[in-house]
């Protein structure tokens, strides 16, 4: 086996009979087959086969697909093509849309700057520099002076940012950086960055900097250089196909390759997966709790095996610290799997650390329905991680939806897996991003003491809930684009915005584009609510109005639209128009302006359009104390200084 | 490995790789035969023909490849090679 291997897909045996059927298809379910068939553990030869298959049954974007079509164009100064297939069925896999420019070898910088390029012309929404080492370290001086190597060094990064910059402003896009490849064998040894000039260290000082500058320009790495160094440089490169076909990026790891390229396009519109599902007996701890008790059970100091299960019990745990959320689904009586977590001193993870806890003995795809359910995320947020091959096998087959890795046995390994799987992709962080588990199992003592409450409206009083309204700050960009392209159930509309769309909105006076942030006694839950508006001709024209599904069955739109309203007014409005564009997943707000008052407009399906009246309007009271914030935080930090 | 075997599985790989279930490989057939057998293609046949095999090429070797025979003869070289060690 390759190290550059997809090793977190299963093997599927009858794949080769499988992609035959499916070629000889020819109805709706032929998309959902190939995403199966890319779900298998592929190779160099299957991944092409299948792309083959993927291009001849769809040559254009399936019109089902709730994931904005990506067109992608990877630029760089040798072969590239060789990537293609692997970069569409790593798409394919997670139910995207990739169509990839066909550029002339070599012909980047002509593509990029000649505004008469077929480039141009084909107008792509994402860009993917993947420049080789060879052409970036052109005419390097071994032994060159400390300052030429370093100027040289600021050169080569300046050249590659005035390129971000170039395609920003020529094509509006999404832009992601791929750093170097460490192909250099090393001249001096374990000191090498000792000698100036030496490629080997260029190639590093190049990365370093490329991480510093991608982050402030906001651009999203590609860290081939990262894969190289866990998968060994052969891995990913051969220096005979590069002399044979200019193929930098080993042909054979080409499926890896589109697999991570494919991870940071779904990232990029909110497509990462946001929970990951734990099973207990030989999953978190070695045995059966049921049976061995607490003092049984293979876990901590004094065996390699229980030091093995601590260390993915903690990576579970930095997982949650850095916004993924935990939930544990166990066939075990409750008490019994509650048990490590209150008594055994070796575990990591503490009952604080689960949002959602499900133990019974019930079949496990009914009850990660229930956990899905209950934190009111979709099953395709869901990684679902057990050692037994026949629970991962039924989840797969009933919750196709849902990721399960298939773990080595040995659980030492565990946490390699899923790391290598790249299901939480994530490009930037946010201050909500640390805090999530907490949020989602406030929610869920917010539920439970829901169900004490005698009635919904001394229910929601009790909650002391605050609204924070502003217009979109820079300080919270991160989050409202997070958000935007994320929500998928309450989502009116389904636009998606790209970071640059939302820095455009700032500051337009004929736009009202508005954040609300809702605090309550459990907690700061964050920004949980978008509302986008266009003036047009006296009307306030709602493009985009979203929330959080944590914050559901609180009142919190009517809350909204009062601010809404409140605004439409003082920008001179007289009407609001509202959208409804149905999806496979937001059936729950079809009857959203309905609910609110406003009244249907004639129109023709699949847009539905609703208006209100401004003037003869008057707003329904809420629950809520409703505030504008202070603009930016991080301006009104300065001010109490 | 005998002769025919790899004949058979290179076959197999000629099939899948250029998309042609009917294709009967033989001796004397070289990339002007096969329209799928181009320059670019044929990186990808020696990549696959490396992991099948589990052998590594010379980069000349790779130059000298010239028809269906050749490859037979490099295969079965390289495997007898790796056997006698």
């Amino acid at each position: 086996m390759l190290p550059s291997e997809l090793t977190w897909l299963p093997g599927q045996p009858e794949w080769n009979d499988y992609l035959k059927r499916v070629a000889a298809l020819e109805s709706a379910s032929t998309w959902d087959a190939l995403v199966e068939l890319a779900n298998a553990r592929l190779d160099m030869m299957t991944t092409i086969r299948l792309d083959r298959q993927l291009l001849k049954l769809f040559k254009d974007c399936p019109g089902s697909l709730q994931t904005k079509p990506i067109r992608l164009a990877v630029l760089g100064s040798s072969t590239v093509d060789h990537l293609h297939a692997g970069i569409r069925i790593g798409a394919l896999r997670r139910n995207m849309w990739v169509s990839l420019y066909q550029g002339n070898y070599g012909q980047y910088v002509q593509d990029l700057h000649d505004a008469a390029s077929s480039l141009h012309a084909w107008a792509p929404n994402t860009m993917l520099f993947a420049f080789d080492a060879r052409h970036l370290l052109a005419g390097y001086q071994v032994g060159e002076s400390a300052d030429a190597s370093q100027a040289r060094v600021k050169a080569t990064i300046d050249r590659i940012v005035q390129s971000w910059k170039t395609a920003r402003s020529k094509f509006a896009c999404e832009i992601i950086q791929q750093t170097i490849l460490p192909i250099y064998p090393r001249l001096v040894g374990e000191n090498e960055s000792r000698l100036p000039g030496s490629p080997a260290a260029l190639v590093r000082s190049i990365n370093e900097q490329l991480r510093t500058r991608a982050h402030e320009e906001g651009v999203t790495l590609l860290a081939l250089d990262q894969w190289a160094a866990e998968d060994g440089i052969a891995a990913w490169h051969d220096p005979a196909l590069w002399h044979r076909a200019k193929q930098e990026v080993h042909l054979a790891a080409m499926p890896m390759y589109g697999d991570i390229v494919a991870r940071i396009l779904a990232a990029q519109q909110g497509k990462s997966r946001k929970c990951l599902v734990l099973d207990l007996d030989n999953t978190l701890w070695g045995g059966v709790i049921g049976d061995d008790g607490i003092e049984g059970i293979v876990l901590g100091q004094g065996s390699a095996l229980g030091e093995a299960f601590c260390d993915f019990q903690r990576y579970a745990k930095d997982l949650a610290r850095r916004g993924v959320i935990l939930a544990v689904c166990s066939k075990n009586d409750e008490k019994n799997a509650l048990l490590p977590f209150e008594q055994h001193q070796d575990m990591i993870l503490r009952r604080d650390d689960i949002a959602c806890f499900s133990a019974s003995w019930g079949d496990k795809a009914t009850a990660i329905r229930a956990i899905a359910r209950q934190l009111n995320i979709g099953l395709d947020a869901i990684v679902f991680a057990d050692d037994n091959p026949f629970e991962r096998n039924i989840v797969r087959r009933e919750l196709p939806m849902v990721a399960v890795p298939e773990l080595p046995d040995d659980p030492a390994f565990y946490a390699a897996t899923i790391a290598r799987a790249g299901y939480f992709e994530s490009i930037a962080m946010t201050a909500e991003d640390a805090m999530r588990t907490q949020q989602y199992r406030a929610n869920i003592e917010r539920e439970s003491e829901r169900e004490n409450a005698t009635d919904l409206p001394s229910y929601l009083k009790s909650l002391e809930m605050k609204l924070h309204w502003s217009r979109f700050t820079h300080a919270d960009q991160a989050r409202v684009v997070q958000l935007i392209n994320k929500t998928n159930q309450f989502n009116l509309t389904t636009r998606r915005y790209s970071s640059d769309d939302v820095a455009n909105l700032l500051d337009q006076p004929a736009v009202l584009p508005l954040q609300m942030r809702l605090v309550d006694k459990f907690g700061d839950n964050g920004i949980i609510s978008i509302v986008i508006g266009y003036m047009v001709d006296q009307t306030i024209d709602l493009d985009t109005w979203l929330m959080s599904c944590r914050v559901l069955g609180r009142q919190v739109e009517q809350a909204v639209l009062g601010i809404v309203v409140e605004q439409a007014r003082r920008m001179g409005a007289h009407r609001l128009v509202g959208h409804f564009r149905p999806t496979e997943k937001n059936g729950m707000v079809a009857e959203h302006y309905l609910r609110l008052g406003f009244s249907a407009l004639p129109g023709r399906a699949p847009d539905q359009q609703f208006e209100l009246h401004l003037d003869t309007y008057t707003t329904v009271p809420t629950f809520f104390d409703i505030t504008e914030s202070q603009h930016d935080r991080s301006r009104s930090i300065t001010k109490t200084q | 490995m005998t002769e025919a075997e790899v004949l058979q599985k290179l076959n197999e790989v000629f099939r899948d790789l250029f998309d042609l279930p009917d294709l009967e490989l033989a001796y004397s057939m070289s990339a002007e035969d096969i329209d799928e057998w181009d320059s670019v293609n044929h990186v990808m046949l020696v990549v696959q023909i490396e992991r099948e095999f589990k052998i590594k090429f010379h980069t000349a070797e790779v130059e000298e490849m010239k028809n269906v025979g050749d490859l037979v003869k490099l295969v079965l070289g390289k495997l007898n090679t790796a056997a006698s060690r």
